[in-house]
């Protein structure tokens, strides 16, 4: 600081001089004291990862201004999410100057997205991103298991998520729970969950620490910041490549995080996560007990069907006795003919032999012998006397019937023509008799004729007949003039007198005297 | 049952399959179209299913813990979960 300040010519030779290392310490330390802890709003610009060093430096901007700004290697590893270029973040931390270069800059601490439009947008390109790589394929999800034994609960050990979990587990159906404690908020959070997720796969089956068969990641509800430990990279691929099955169950139902994009299956709730990963135990046990009660059904069920069958078809069998009855039965009657018929046969062919034996007696034979020779002894004696006197008997009646020829001849033919001369005039008389009979049924029938065709039979049915004075009969009223008499007949020869009375209409063609009705016939003209 | 239990195989299996198999089994008796001996024999893999069954459901109990880890950051053993 000692120097030669020429004093006679300086119009300012009492203001203090600074060198320049001194006015830069001077700045540094009252920039550092009056910005020791800041919260700076503003776009990232310029920002290309970290330095090969660890250390990343980019700038602040907004419309008007820029600040430089740096984060340290060891504070970037803790970042719970890192700067990305054109993202509006508040950077917390503090200012500061670099002399060599007379400028000065923030050193952050931490940072957070400026506003949820923000973070949403950056979680969407993250999404896009992993999805990209198949991290959130269905096909990459696996089935649960029906009836876990070891379930792991990556969580707070404390607070209200763990309870909840282990209280519905114990309702639904008690069994073994492995909690791995990991901080759920924070920068270190995402770490810990993603190192929880890979221990549990790490334990190996039998193992002293048992190997879950289903792993729940769970947190309760929050701000997207505050769940934003469950959509870190690391986080996500280690939910995507647990062996084990994984429900995710952060934040509320509204809330989505990646980690429920990644996991097999995502519950609403802790709560939920608990009922997903196990059954209820009183459910499955009326269930087998039903099972049971149904499985004894059956096998009484089919005994007694089978055994009623048997007896129904015991019931159809008919009975020994009746099946043979009715063979026995001709059996019999078979039987007692056959005896019966074989001593009938017996009794009648002995008795034929009894006779036939008497019959074959030599005396019998001898007998016959005897009359035969008789007989033939008679006919020889009488063979001469018979000859002649057959002779005599034929002479007789050849001299009979000479005698008798002539009388009878001469009689007999005047006998026939007698009665054939008797027929014939019986039968003349009887063909006269019916050609009288004949022309009397023809008059008969002539007269039955007549009959039906007379007038007389039209006035039966009512008709009346008038005549004119000389009995014509009268067909119109031309030519009857007033005064002229008529008659009318009715059936029955009952007969009217009139005088006709009115005028008769003009019909000069037409005119006949009347004449005084006569009875009887002579109405030809009618028919 | 002096010859080998044709149920043996039962004791190892999970409880899922079990009961899905005695599900199975009860179905097919009931349907009734299962000859008598044979439905002897199934009748008594059913039985020894549902006892099974039953067992895995009654072995449950609920055990909770905490897992303790190393300093590489694995599991080492399981303590008691103190709220």
């Amino acid at each position: 600081m000692a120097s030669d300040q020429p004093l006679a010519d300086s119009p300012t030779s009492n203001v203090a001089e600074y060198s320049v290392g001194e006015i830069s310490q001077a700045v540094k330390r009252t920039v550092e004291d009056a910005f020791g802890r800041v919260r700076v709003r503003g776009e990232v610009s310029g920002y290309r990862g970290p330095h090969s060093s660890g250390h990343a430096y980019f700038r602040l901007k907004d419309d008007r201004a820029t600040l430089e700004a740096v984060i340290w290697r060891g504070t970037f590893s803790k970042l719970a999410f890192k700067p990305e270029e054109g993202l509006e973040i508040i950077a917390t931390g503090k200012l500061t100057t670099y002399p060599g270069s007379s400028k000065y800059q923030i050193v952050i601490d931490a940072i957070e997205p400026a506003g949820a439009g923000a973070l949403m947008a950056l979680l969407e390109e993250r999404r896009k991103t992993l999805a990209a790589e198949g991290l959130f394929d269905a096909a990459r999800k696996r089935p649960l298991p029906f009836m876990p034994r070891v379930i792991g609960v990556v969580t707070s050990p404390t607070g209200a998520v763990i309870r909840d979990i282990l209280h519905r587990i114990a309702d639904r159906f008690p069994c073994q729970v492995l909690v791995w404690p990991v901080r759920v908020q924070g920068e270190t959070s995402a770490r810990e969950v993603a190192a929880a997720i890979d221990g549990f796969n790490a334990l190996a089956p039998g193992g002293p620490v048992p190997r879950p068969d289903v792993l729940i990641v769970a947190r309760g509800g929050g701000s997207l910041e505050d769940l934003w430990g469950f959509n870190e990279e690391s986080v996500v691929r280690a939910a995507a490549g647990s062996a084990i099955p994984l429900i995710s169950a952060v934040g509320h139902e509204t809330d989505t995080t990646l980690i429920d994009h990644a996991s097999d299956r995502r519950a609403p709730t802790p709560t939920g996560a608990a009922e997903i990963a196990v059954p209820v135990r009183a459910d499955l046990e009326a269930h087998l007990a039903q099972l049971g009660a149904r499985l004894a059904g059956t096998v009484s069920r089919l005994a007694d069907d089978r055994r009623s069958r048997v007896r129904a078809l015991a019931r159809g069998l008919p009975q020994p006795d009746q099946i043979l009855a009715l063979p026995r039965q001709r059996l019999d009657g078979l039987d007692g003919r056959l005896r019966s018929s074989l001593d009938a046969r017996l009794a009648e062919r002995r008795g034929r032999l009894a006779a036939l034996g008497a019959m074959l007696a030599p005396a019998r034979l001898s007998e016959k012998v005897a009359r035969d020779r008789q007989s033939l002894d008679r006919l020889a004696r009488d063979l001469p006397l018979g000859l002649s006197r057959g002779l005599d008997l034929r002479r007789r009646e050849l001299a009979h019937r000479a005698a008798r020829l002539t009388t009878r001849t001469s009689q007999r033919l005047h006998g026939d023509g007698v009665r054939r001369l008797a027929q014939a005039v019986a039968r003349l008389d009887r063909r006269a008799q019916d050609k009288a009979g004949d022309a009397a049924s023809r008059i008969a029938e002539a007269a039955r004729l007549l009959k039906s065709l007379s007038y007389q039979s039209v006035l039966e049915r009512g008709y009346a007949l008038v005549r004119d004075a000389d009995g014509t009969p009268v067909r119109g009223s031309a030519g009857i003039a007033s005064g002229d008499r008529l008659a009318i007949q009715f059936a029955g020869d009952d007969r009217l007198d009139v005088v006709a009375d009115g005028k008769a209409p003009k019909n000069p063609g037409r005119q006949k005297p009347a004449r005084p009705a006569s009875k009887g016939g002579g109405q030809g003209s009618l028919f | 049952m002096s010859e080998t239990d044709p149920n043996a195989d039962v004791t190892g299996l999970s409880f899922e399959k079990a009961l899905e198999e005695l599900e199975k089994i009860v179905d097919r008796l009931e349907r009734g179209d299962v000859a008598l001996e044979e439905s002897i024999a199934i009748y008594e893999r059913g039985e020894a299913l549902r006892a099974r069954c039953d067992t895995l459901l009654k072995a449950a109990e609920l055990k909770i813990e905490k897992i303790k880890t190393g300093r590489d950051g694995q599991a080492t053993g399981t303590e008691p979960l103190g709220d």
